[in-house]
């Protein structure tokens, strides 16, 4: 079954994202994401009822560990990466007024 | 013969015997670079000071035999999404080319205390997610084989940097073939390790329950030997695990006589070029003779894999990517008004269009209403995959088949289809998805001279197979990387 992607979802799926897409990036986008789930609904054929969903390959359990501080305090280094720095800490655009 | 001509560990026993020193080596690769890099472009940052500043430290403490381990003095270049400290890691995107790690991945910092000496960083596929390294931000990769084709990805700067001779070895990084359909498409040696054993720590993550660190290399040899390096278990990644069967060398051994290798026909169907297939069932003929047990067999499957793979890759990749956000490192937009959109003109403009293809993707499958019929359903044809696997090797100590449908495309063929394109991934991408561990070997060239690769497969932690198998081959068929000259000097 050919899937349709709506103006709708598309801009759901931008609002998940974090993405903005201008008129022409929304129609590739809706084209794209409808040629990929044509292609995973391949899956459909197969009858999983009753398979566990295997989310990792080892029957691993929680890990543990001590929350011990190995690293020093590297600030300096860090905000370095940062685009916006001010009295050595993050800088981000007013977020409520 | 050139000192490029040796493999590391050809070149580490060297420079412990003084017939050269690590700033010859280092020089030597520096050198090549300048040669060679401005065509093929494996390279995103070359820290040429800081190698030839580490070459002299290395020196010192090979010469007072602090260092003595089989890769001492041998330079190494990394991928360039395994971070490095105080050395840019862009992960070939805009949205981090000016991101300078502090601190080390925990296989860098491996490769450091065993005295390799680290060149730079490699191209690669956006993110690792593509098979060309034509999505990188940086420019496309070429195939030093033949420079009109791709090298393959995501770990295509990686390969081609081997096959080049622009450094002795690399690591790549693998989440659904991304080192070995390159190392495949250049002619080099490729392993993708069990999941888990390598530290994921200072990767940064694309596909987390996929993602694999692993070497790109000359040999056999110098692959088990980078194994024995780059494993181990490491408490800052909880899906690391703890092995007491890392001695990789103690595997290579020319001999497969009993072993039982499974050469599944679903690998040999329809879609795969036929000059590929007959090159790979040759080598499967030269274990044979050399007294393996070969059987046919149906895996069954392997048409379920890419979307089962990219349903999951796209989904953990949604959720990984969330963090390049324009504020704590990284591209941020110039003009915004307000934080949320500032977020959403920085990733838009940050990202490339594959990555947000894949982003958007993820974003849906696990969004509320079609996280069953998408993600959830992914997640059960994963199991499915990981027990048809556990069938075959009830029965088989390896599989083996073709690493990619084709030897290298052409440059921009593969863009315009993204489909297509992933498809190249059909037989790599189930061993992520299984965890198992897998390798590409050379075994032949196309009519076009163009590489074809071998893959070999093991059940989980069995890479030992894997090595003596290839090894055996190795023996009988003659080191490939050796046996072609790619320099346009000829000199290589």
């Amino acid at each position: 079954m050919a899937n349709i992607i709506s103006d709708e979802t598309i801009e759901y799926v931008g609002i998940l994202a974090k993405l903005e897409l201008n008129e022409a990036q929304k129609e590739r986008a809706k084209k794209d994401m409808a040629d990929m789930l044509d292609y995973i609904d391949k899956l459909g054929e197969l009858d999983t009822d009753g398979i566990e969903p295997m989310s990792h390959v080892f029957d691993v359990k929680n890990v543990w560990r001590e929350d011990v501080v190995t690293n020093t305090d590297d600030r300096e280094n860090i905000i370095k990466n940062a685009p916006g720095e001010k009295n050595g800490m993050f800088e981000v655009p007013k977020t409520f007024d | 013969m050139s000192i490029l001509d040796l493999t590391a560990l050809e070149l580490s026993a060297a420079i412990k015997e003084k017939k050269y020193t690590v700033e010859e080596a280092v020089k030597a690769v520096l050198q090549r670079i300048d040669q060679c890099d401005k065509e093929y472009n494996c390279y995103i940052t070359v820290d040429a000071e800081g190698a030839l500043r580490e070459a002299k430290r290395v020196q010192q403490l090979i010469d007072d035999k602090t260092f003595n381990g089989p890769l001492a003095g041998v330079p190494v270049a990394i991928k360039d999404n395994i971070c490095t400290e105080g050395m840019l890691t862009t992960c070939a995107s805009r949205i981090l080319y000016n991101f300078v790690p502090t601190f080390s991945s925990e296989a860098v910092i491996a490769l450091k205390n065993a005295g390799a000496v680290i060149i730079g960083k490699t191209n690669m596929d956006e993110f690792a997610m593509g098979s060309t390294t034509e999505t990188s931000f940086f420019g496309p990769t070429k195939n030093p084989r033949n420079p009109g084709h791709v090298p393959g990805g995501s770990s295509g700067g990686s390969a081609s940097a081997v096959a080049s001779n622009e450094c002795f070895f690399a690591l790549g990084s693998d989440t659904g073939g991304s080192i070995r359909q390159p190392a495949s498409y250049c002619g080099v040696v490729g392993l993708k390790p069990t999941y888990g054993r390598v530290s994921r720590y200072g990767l940064i993550a694309y596909g987390s329950s996929l993602d694999q660190i692993g070497p790109l290399c000359k040999d056999v040899s110098d692959c088990a030997a980078i194994m024995e390096v780059i494993c181990s278990h490491d408490p800052k990644d909880s899906t690391s695990v703890d092995r007491q069967d890392n001695d990789f060398t103690s595997a290579l051994v020319d001999d497969v006589a009993g072993m039982k290798i499974g050469v599944p026909r679903d690998y040999f169907a329809e879609g795969l070029d036929d000059e590929v297939r007959e090159t790979v069932l040759k080598a499967v003929d030269v274990l044979k003779e050399k007294g393996a047990i070969v059987e046919e067999f149906d895996l069954s499957l392997v048409d379920y894999a890419i979307p089962t793979y990219y349903t999951i890759a796209a989904a953990e990749a949604s959720s990984n990517l969330e963090r390049f956000d324009g504020i704590k490192y990284g591209y941020r937009t110039e003009e915004y008004t307000g934080l949320h959109n500032m977020y959403k003109k920085t990733r838009s403009e940050g990202f490339g269009d594959e990555v947000k293809r894949r982003i958007m993707l993820g974003s849906f499958v696990l969004s509320s209403g079609y996280y069953d019929a998408y993600y959830l359903k992914a997640l059960k044809v994963k199991a499915l995959i990981k027990k048809a696997f556990d069938e075959a090797f009830a029965r088989y100590d390896i599989i083996i088949g073709p690493v990619a449908p084709t030897t290298a495309p052409k440059l921009g063929d593969s863009l315009k289809d993204p489909i297509a394109m992933y498809l190249s991934d059909i037989y790599t991408i189930s061993v992520n998805l299984a965890g198992l561990p897998g390798m590409s070997i050379p075994c032949g060239t196309d009519s076009r001279g163009l590489p074809i690769g071998l893959q070999l497969i093991a059940d989980c932690f069995n890479e030992k197979n894997i090595i003596r198998a290839a090894y055996s081959y190795e023996s009988a068929c003659g080191n490939y990387h050796k046996s072609i000259t790619c320099g346009k000097d000829g000199e290589n």
